[in-house]
């Protein structure tokens, strides 16, 4: 599966069927696969910056944040187009990322960690010190969405939501994957592999590592617009530690560098934490802990090149046992 | 063969038959509980589903013909979005008939649209923000508003010649409400407050704060932070540093000495004075019996609280107005029943307003002191009938 | 007004002593080991919870039960180190993050199971309370202590790493581990016992933080910003890079506080934002 090539994949295919299938074969679960969505779609953002570009966050939920209360207070304020409602968010978080990528870029792992993490926190306390405006700690509710197209309207079942976000999440992947395939997202394959050479090839690392950040901000943004959207709720949370701690987990779960592995761990974490939580909701964090060290241990990269190997693995087997030659598919 | 008619003669059936939706019971009402059960608000839920257990212990679990069947989720958390998805799935999938728990303001906010929505009952049996309950006509809450409490604060220190006050709150929506309800009330009574001081809310270091205080010379403070390590934190501060050798007294709402971590809280809140609507030190059959039957259900790992109380006589809201019902959990119904309805809560006479469905109830001024070796909220002066001071 | 602006000194350099006895078991694996160990809260719980238990079911007076958690710390670091930190110690930073949040979810859970979620109670001996007036300045004694402590440990560590021999093979196996080897330095052994110093440290700056900070299960991630704040403004490499970052950090939010509080949640990111923003990699940092 990598990297994406021009032309979808079999598996790629099949990977984007199933949603659409999950839609009419699990009607009372559309709600939770708006969500799964969202998440998945953050989780990609997570990706571009952590997968492609290497910078390890803490504090991505103050982009995802920042897309939700722009959405959120639009709507609020008797402004409650959705899609326009996505574009402002992305702007907003986008403007965000470029502005702090300053500090991200210079710093080593360490200065990293701690500038996105400071810098979540700090927004977090601004939306709570500005509560006239964000609702603060109580949330901003009252966002009333108007009908995509004036048409489709949010209720109860969540049938708009999920389709809703499902496409957005489909055009911004498409996206994506044609981002990292292009010369710009090669290099930043170069920026991964070894910092240290790029600018004797030429290649301002810096300048590349700003737009990455600024690009990833964005997605988060429009990550956060849909969440608001659909929920047509802003908590303070969006900001919060836990948000960006659980993304991160999604991503690497599935695997980051993948594109497809932020969307497969967050499919993956939200279903579990929702079957896990009803059954002893009070120590679903130590399973998490638990999974989150074999991980490490095991299956270094995530679930999609460790299902990446056993493929491998099995089609060599089969290859030896002399069957001729395979067709590349997958690898 | 096309993907549609696929998918519109193959797969839609079958899922159809593997996700059917839960038979609807003749004689059941579900009860769909939305609750902190993990993370740092983990007690909340525990608080709210222990008290629920203990009413039905008391109670039984069959009323009007039907067996009560509670449904637990979890929303993690201050987590809006799951909250209301949760809410949403309880009444599309579960069936539930009602909608009740919800411990923190946004996740109560965030569901009430569906409760509205669906024409579903929603007993809020914790969260204190005012407003809650102008978020949907089918809300009933149980518990209490952070007005409510503080303002009998406010008048009992007018009262006792208390007339130069100095508020210091949590940085956030509560300890605002706090603030500003105490200050409206204490002004209005003739008292002065000298100065004001939001601590952020993620805040290990008080000594700065409390040399502002001593350095004031007020002769009480109010205090608000929530319930946990930043009382503590507060009070060792203000006893280290003499504040209280110095005439300066100390009051605060009653969810700084939350019964459930009272006793941990050690001896730096001994003398405390609190105003509140619950203390497990409260003196009647009613509290005795709440008591013993949150003992026996908890197993004695949890100490109860005023979350625990509201969850019980959320129950018993509930378990009276299927009565006058006759079983029926039509939204419409349960809430004409609801309203204006009177309960023998362990907290003492409890009513829900009929307009603002909010809980009227006796406000305590309480001190902290030690009995029989425990720390209790003893309960010495009270303000009846108090309504939500925030809706008036 | 003179002695005003004392008190509030001393309250910030105790404050900055209290960070500091908080972030150094981190200061230690992460300067000396180059290991990001996220989990470092949870090593401090460990002292916290061993230090309470120490005192209210043994019995322990509060500067034994502060050497028991030491001891306790250290214990389980070797453990640990042993059975999980060592296969990790040449993976990728983002690796180290993940795999000691992993073990800091793990530690959470365990800690509300063993011990419930709510706060644990603790409980000064008397002379450690209260406080005393030196040259017209009111003291906390408790913070007098904290200084004081710090101190000793700050000098101690100091000579530990820079005059003994074991300082020096810790510093030749992080700089060059395969010379290190060559040169006869047992360096598995070496990081072994830097690592259990830097647990036992965390354990000890745990229960020692445990009065001011309190006690509960989600203590490892509530405090993570800190220590990680401490250590990175001051950088890794030395003890004095922390140290100086701490009481800078320390002084600062408790004037912010008491002379601006309207922004006195902000004053403590923004100092952070500003020097990363001067000294990327930390004050006493080199680029690695």
């Amino acid at each position: 599966m990598t990297p994406p090539r021009e032309r979808w994949s079999a598996i790629e295919i099949a990977f984007w069927i199933v949603p659409v299938v999950a839609y009419f074969a699990l009607p009372t679960f559309r709600t939770f696969g708006s969500q799964v969505f969202v998440a998945g779609l953050f989780a990609l953002s997570l990706d571009l910056i952590l997968g492609y570009a290497r910078i390890v966050s803490l504090g991505h939920a103050a982009f995802f944040g920042l897309g939700a209360y722009t959405a959120g207070l639009l709507a609020h304020h008797g402004f409650g187009e959705p899609l326009s409602g996505l574009a402002a968010g992305a702007v907003v978080a986008a403007l965000a990322g470029a502005a702090t990528s300053v500090l991200i870029v210079r710093g080593q792992d360490l200065t990293r960690l701690i500038v996105t993490l400071g810098v979540g926190l700090m927004l977090y306390e601004v939306a709570n010190r500005a509560a006239s405006i964000t609702g603060g700690v109580d949330g901003l509710s009252e966002v009333p969405m108007w009908p995509i197209f004036g048409v489709f309207r949010f209720g109860l079942d969540g049938s708009t939501a999920y389709v809703y976000s499902l496409v957005v999440l489909f055009a911004v992947f498409v996206l994506m994957r044609r981002v990292v395939r292009s010369p710009f997202g090669l290099s930043l394959r170069g920026v991964r592999e070894g910092e240290r050479r790029m600018p004797a090839i030429g290649v301002s690392v810096t300048r590349k590592l700003v737009i990455v950040y600024t690009l990833g901000a964005a997605i988060a943004g429009i990550a956060g617009a849909l969440l608001a959207q659909t929920t047509q709720f802003v908590g303070i949370d969006v900001l919060g530690f836990q948000r960006s701690a659980d993304i991160l987990i999604m991503l690497v779960v599935g695997g980051a560098g993948y594109l497809y592995g932020g969307i497969v761990g967050a499919a993956i974490f939200m279903i579990l934490q929702d079957r896990l939580a009803s059954l002893s909701a009070a120590y679903w964090q130590f399973w998490l802990g638990l999974l989150l060290v074999l991980l490490v241990l095991f299956a270094r990269g995530g679930l999609i090149p460790l299902a990446e190997g056993l493929s491998r693995r099995l089609r060599d087997r089969r290859a030896k046992r002399g069957r001729g030659p395979q067709e590349a598919g997958g690898g | 063969m096309n993907v549609r008619s696929i998918l519109r003669n193959v797969v839609v059936p079958i899922a159809c038959m593997l996700v059917a939706v839960p038979a609807l019971a003749q004689g059941t009402v579900k009860l769909g509980m939305v609750g902190e059960f993990s993370g740092p608000f983990a007690e909340y839920g525990q608080q709210m589903m222990n008290g629920i257990k203990a009413y039905m212990k008391v109670h039984g679990d069959t009323v009007a013909g039907k067996k009560i069947e509670i449904i637990q989720k979890d929303t993690t958390g201050p987590a809006p979005d799951v909250a209301k998805r949760l809410a949403q799935e309880l009444v599309t999938r579960d069936g539930a008939d009602m909608l009740i728990g919800f411990g923190l303001t946004p996740n109560a906010m965030a569901a009430a649209p569906v409760a509205t929505e669906a024409k579903k009952a929603m007993v809020i049996m914790n969260a204190a923000t005012s407003i809650i309950t102008t978020k949907s006509p089918y809300i009933v809450r149980v518990s209490m508003t952070l007005p409510q409490v503080a303002t009998p604060m406010a008048e009992w220190a007018a009262k006792n010649g208390i007339k130069r006050v100095y508020t210091a709150v949590s940085d956030y929506g509560p300890g605002l409400d706090a603030e500003a309800a105490f200050t409206k009330a204490f002004k209005a009574a003739g008292g002065e407050v000298v100065g004001s001081v939001h601590m952020p809310l993620k805040n290990p270091e008080f000594a700065p704060f409390i040399q502002r205080i001593k350095d004031a010379k007020p002769q009480a403070v109010f205090l608000f932070l929530p319930a946990g390590e930043q009382g503590v934190a507060f009070m060792k501060g203000f006893k280290e540093r003499g504040l209280a050798d110095e005439g300066i007294k100390l009051i605060a709402t009653g969810d700084i000495t939350d019964d459930g971590v009272l006793q941990s809280m050690g001896d730096s809140v001994l003398g405390l004075v609190t105003s509140f609507h619950y203390s497990a030190a409260h003196d009647s059959p009613e509290n005795k019996a709440f008591l013993k039957a949150y003992g026996e259900v908890s197993g004695g790992k949890l100490a109860p609280n005023f979350m625990a109380a509201a969850a019980y006589d959320g129950m018993a809201a509930i378990y009276a107005a299927l009565k006058a019902t006759n079983g029926s959990t039509d939204g419409d119904k349960i809430l004409a029943a609801m309203k204006g309805m009177k309960i023998d809560s362990p907290r003492g006479p409890l009513m829900i307003d009929p307009e603002t469905r909010d809980a009227v109830q006796t406000i305590y001024i309480r001190k902290v002191e030690k009995v029989n070796g425990k720390l209790e909220n003893v309960e010495f002066d009270k303000f009846p009938d108090q309504k939500d001071p925030g809706k008036m | 007004m003179l002695s005003h602006l004392a008190g509030i000194l001393f309250d910030g350099v105790a404050y900055g002593a209290l960070l500091f006895v908080i972030s150094i078991g981190l200061a230690i694996t992460l300067g000396l080991m180059n290991f990001i160990n996220l989990a470092h809260g949870a090593f401090a719980m460990l002292g916290g919870y061993v230090a309470v238990m120490a005192m209210s079911r043994a019995g322990v007076p509060f500067l034994g039960a502060l050497a028991i958690a030491f001891v306790a710390g250290g214990m389980a670091g070797v453990v640990l180190e042993r059975g999980l930190y060592r296969y990790v110690y040449d993976r990728s930073h983002l690796d180290q993050v993940l795999f000691t949040i992993g073990l800091t979810f793990m530690a959470i859970a365990t800690a509300a199971y063993a011990f419930g979620p709510g706060q644990q109670p603790v409980h000064l001996p008397p002379y450690l309370t209260g406080q005393v007036n030196i040259g017209g300045v009111d003291v906390g004694v408790y913070r007098l202590f904290l200084i004081v402590v710090v101190a000793a440990i700050t000098v101690a560590l100091s000579w530990l790493v820079e005059h003994t021999r074991f300082g020096a093979r810790v510093r030749a196996a992080v700089d060059n581990r395969v010379a290190a080897e060559g040169l006869g330095i047992d360096v598995t052994r070496v990081f072994s016992v830097t690592f259990a110093l830097g647990s036992a440290l965390a354990a000890l700056g745990g229960g020692m933080a445990i009065d001011v900070l309190g006690l509960d299960p989600t203590f490892p991630l509530k405090y993570m910003v800190y220590f990680l704040l401490v250590v990175a403004v001051g950088g890794g490499r030395t003890i004095k890079g922390p140290l100086i970052a701490a009481l800078i950090l320390g002084v600062f939010d408790v004037a912010g506080k008491y002379y601006v509080p309207e922004i006195g949640s902000f004053v403590i990111y923004a100092l952070m934002v500003a020097m990363l923003a001067i000294f990327p990699n930390g004050l006493f940092g080199r680029p690695r």
